[in-house]
Formats: structure tokens, C-alpha cells, sequence
């Protein structure tokens, strides 16, 4: 892909020193860029943290506002600047029903469908978004099924900029409305591999910022808010476990770095968390290569119905099973029949209702749980990324209803159950 | 000329197989290998290939008709 010049100067943040490749370690300046041009590895913020360690503290962030912006410190964009809709500090909530039903004693669940448009894609794209201004773009672009879409058109609208929304024109209907309300969504008569193919090429020729190419350096640290949210939420300490459902591997690999940021700026004591990989049995890539003992997940072609975990070709997939390895964490692939159960196990016991990655995570649970890979005593979240309002298909012939009468009679007999003579 | 970056990976039965040497030579693509890792079982390359948009989608479709994973650097951008 090429770059794309700046049309105005960029101040540079106190906080942050460069982008570095986290293959090579070469330094390259803050611009809309993700790629080491040496060795192709992917460019990460490089932030100055002995400059951080000078002011950042407990009370500095409780001081901050309610939302991911509380962290700016350790964020790649000016809180001054922010492109803000309330993303983050989504609850934590003590999980006893659920912990009672899979065997925790000390289970936590992390709300991210608490989010201004219902998943975790929030945090992400309101850095995105931020850097986008700073940057001087005047179009903020993403390619999505879901979530993204929605986070992205939300922000673009906030921000005021012309916003693209590359959506397949087969998607379901409730989600297309969820993201084209915001407006500038665009369907692409195509499947899942043309959309991939045209938003390549568009984001090559155009002066766009394209949440999850050329400003995925910045929108990934996004997701470091919800690691610094466990450590806060749970009273200054890192959790020893945590369940994460992937999709590129992004999420899992950041959520990591904020509890290990933490730790090395001393805000905790330590972070020795285990990370354990979710995925579908549909879409199993990091996983597997997890289980089998491999690197390199080796790409596979969807076909899940967790759409929002739907990428066969994990960006982050490489480091996700270095970082589940190194923590003595776990890869579990859950079967497609056990989403809809997991979700309706979380319904039922904490009165959350989760998208179907929400669905892979609690299942993933209830197996770590019982083979004994988490302890009943051991303080465990399990994160819970979206809605399952935006997927109520997955779970159309899970639920049952009763339909009575209008009738005392008739509700006994169907509903209590009680034969009336 | 075109220029795309891809990650092959590798599994056991592959390993020993010059299929980036076969790339260049049953097409007209040129080959850069950037990184690499190669261990007892499995191997993983990030590469360039530069030559036509025609012919660098004809080379990778024969790569993975080989059995070798094929992905952008970019892994897949349409996102949940």
C-alpha cells in the first residue's frame, strides 16, 4: 500500500516517541502508516514511558473523564482532540449466578455492549477517529459486517467528516439500518473476499483514513482501554485470568499490553494474567494453531455464525498465540451448537444479553472450568464484546416463548402448568 | 509494475518444497522474501511479488492449490 501524503503538520505528542516495528524494532515518524518498509512488520506506537511515569498515577486517571480517555497518557492521540461518544468504562460485574453454574467462585464479567453503539469497536474507532482529525483527513473509511460499521459511521458523524461504510448488500437488514442511521454507508454487490479486494484498492488511491489499514497503529491501542479498565475496575490489580474471544487478534494482544503497561509503570504490582483465545469452531485459526502447537495460524475461509469473529486471516493471529503461550494461557475452539447455548447461559444467570462472540467466550469458559485450566478460587473476567441484539438470528431457535389466550385459564394451563378442572 | 505483500504459511508436507522458487519460474513474477521462519514441522514467509495484477492472482491461486496458506499482509480488512 502506498502512503499517502499528510496535508498538514502533525504536533507531536509528549507521550509518544515513533512507530516501531515490532519485528525489526526500525523507528518510523507518527503518520498514517502500518508497515515496516524493511520487513513488512507491522508498525506499533513506541511511547516515551519514562516521560509517562512522570505524571501518570492512580489518581491522575481516577481524576479523568468516564470514558477510554481517562488513559490519554497511554494513548497515541490528544484528549483535547478527542472524537468522543462515550466510549468505555463499561461495566465489571461480579458474575455469582454464572460463577455458581460453571464452578467459579470468582468470576467476573467485563460489559462491553455497554458501548455508545454496543461493542467494544468504540474505543477502537474513537482513537481512530482522533488520530484521523489530527492527521487532517477529511474521510474516515472501514469495511465491515457489524460492529466496526456501526462504531465507525457514529464517530465519522460526531467528527463532522465524510464518512464510507463498505457493507456486503447481503448482510442482514437490522444491521446495515444500525450503521447507515449515522449515515454514508455504501453496500457492495459482493462477497466477503470482493469487499476485502475493493476497500485494498481503495484504501491504496485514496486519501482516506481507513480505521483498520493505515491507522491501525493507533485504532489497535484503542483496545489497551480495556485492560487498564480490568486493572481499575477490580481495585488496582490485574485479574489471573482472561477470556477473550478473537477475530484478527487485536483485542487479545492489546488487552494484554494495557494490564502489562500497568504493570510496568507501576499503577499495579504485576500483571501475570493468563489470556485464553475463543474462537468458533467456524472460524478457529489462532486457536488452532494454539492447540497444534504452531506459530503461524494458517488462514482459513469463515463460516461461522459468529460473524464478528469472522476473520480467516488473523493480522494478529501470530502474536495472539505467542502472547497465549508466554502467559500459560489456553487456544479453545467451541462448537457452533455450544454459541447459542453459551449465550443463553449468560442471559439467564446475569440478565446480559451478548452477541454471539459473547456466546464462544462463555462456552470457552465453561470448558476451561472444567478441565480444570481455571481454578474455582482463581479471579477470572471473561469479556463480553457486543450485543446480541445486533445478531438475533443466532439465536432464533434457541429461545422458547409460550402464546396463550387471553385468558386466566388458558395462562394457568400453559404457563403454570396447573390443569384447572 | 504491481507490487503485493502476501504471508505464505507451511504445513509438514510442504516444508521441504521449493514452492517460491516454482512461483518465479512458472510465472512472471519476481519474488522478495522479507522474513521468514522455518522450524521441524511447519514455515511461514512474508513476501513481495511484483508482476502484473494478472498474473501475481494466477501465481497465488496455483500457490494455494499447492496447499499453502495465502494471506495479504493486511490479513482480512472486512471486520465483524
Amino acid at each position: 500500500m502506498q502512503l499517502l501524503p499528510m496535508r498538514g503538520p502533525v504536533e507531536k505528542l509528549p507521550n509518544v516517541q515513533s512507530l516501531r516495528c515490532k519485528e525489526c524494532g526500525r523507528d518510523y515518524p507518527q503518520e498514517p502508516i502500518y508497515v515496516c518498509d524493511f520487513c513488512f512488520g507491522p508498525l506499533e506506537v513506541n511511547y516515551d514511558y519514562e516521560e509517562i511515569s512522570k505524571s501518570i498515577s492512580r489518581e491522575s486517571i481516577e481524576d479523568g473523564p468516564l470514558t477510554i480517555w481517562r488513559y490519554d497518557q497511554l494513548l497515541p492521540a490528544d484528549r483535547e482532540n478527542a472524537v468522543n461518544i462515550g466510549a468505555g468504562m463499561t461495566p465489571l460485574l461480579k458474575a455469582d449466578n454464572l460463577g455458581r453454574e460453571v464452578g467459579l467462585n470468582n468470576l467476573w464479567i467485563k460489559n462491553d455492549a455497554a458501548n455508545p453503539t454496543h461493542s467494544f469497536k468504540d474505543r477502537v474507532v474513537s482513537v481512530a477517529a482522533t488520530k484521523a482529525v489530527e492527521f487532517d483527513f477529511d474521510t474516515i473509511a472501514c469495511a465491515s459486517t457489524g460492529n466496526l460499521a456501526g462504531a465507525t459511521a457514529a464517530h465519522g458523524a460526531k467528527a463532522g467528516m465524510n464518512t464510507m461504510v463498505f457493507i456486503p448488500s447481503d448482510l442482514e437488514r437490522g444491521k446495515i439500518l444500525g450503521a447507515a442511521i449515522f449515515g454514508s454507508v455504501v453496500l457492495v454487490n459482493g462477497n466477503y473476499d470482493d469487499v476485502n479486494r475493493l476497500c485494498s484498492e481503495l484504501g491504496d488511491d485514496r486519501r482516506w483514513a481507513f480505521v483498520n489499514i493505515n491507522m491501525r497503529p493507533y485504532y489497535s491501542e484503542g483496545s489497551k482501554s480495556i485492560g487498564y479498565e480490568l486493572a481499575e475496575q477490580l481495585g488496582w490489580r490485574a485479574p489471573q485470568h482472561v477470556i477473550v474471544p478473537v477475530a484478527s487478534g487485536s483485542l487479545f494482544t492489546k488487552v494484554y499490553k494495557g494490564l502489562q503497561e500497568f504493570a510496568q509503570l507501576g499503577i499495579i504490582d504485576g500483571a501475570d494474567t493468563k489470556m485464553h483465545i475463543a474462537q468458533p469452531f467456524g472460524c478457529s485459526p489462532v486457536a488452532r494453531a494454539f492447540i497444534e502447537g504452531q506459530a503461524h495460524p494458517k488462514p482459513v475461509i469463515p463460516d461461522t455464525i459468529a460473524k464478528s469473529l469472522a476473520i480467516g486471516s488473523p493480522a494478529d493471529g501470530y502474536y495472539s498465540v505467542g502472547i497465549a503461550n508466554k502467559t500459560g494461557g489456553s487456544g479453545t475452539i467451541v462448537p457452533e451448537s455450544e454459541i447459542a447455548e453459551g449465550m443463553k447461559l449468560l442471559a439467564e444467570t446475569e440478565g446480559i444479553f451478548t452477541e454471539t462472540a459473547g456466546g464462544v467466550v462463555i462456552s470457552t469458559l465453561r470448558r476451561l472450568v472444567r478441565e480444570g485450566v481455571i481454578g474455582p478460587d482463581e479471579e477470572t473476567v471473561a469479556l463480553i464484546t457486543g450485543t446480541g441484539l445486533k445478531t438475533l438470528e443466532a439465536i432464533a431457535d434457541s429461545v422458547e416463548t409460550k402464546t396463550i389466550d387471553p385468558t386466566v385459564r388458558s395462562f394457568d394451563e400453559i404457563v403454570m402448568g396447573t390443569a384447572v378442572s | 509494475m504491481p507490487l503485493r505483500r502476501v504471508t505464505f504459511t507451511f504445513e509438514t508436507k510442504l516444508i521441504q518444497r521449493p514452492v517460491i522458487y516454482e512461483l518465479g519460474k512458472e510465472f512472471e513474477i519476481v519474488t522478495n522474501i522479507r522474513r521468514a521462519e522455518v522450524n521441524h514441522d511447519s514455515g511461514w514467509v512474508v513476501l513481495e511479488l511484483e508482476g502484473t495484477v494478472d498474473e501475481i492472482d494466477r501465481g497465488l491461486a496455483w500457490v494455494a492449490e499447492q496447499g499453502v496458506g495465502v494471506s495479504s499482509l493486511e490479513g482480512d480488512i472486512l471486520a465483524g
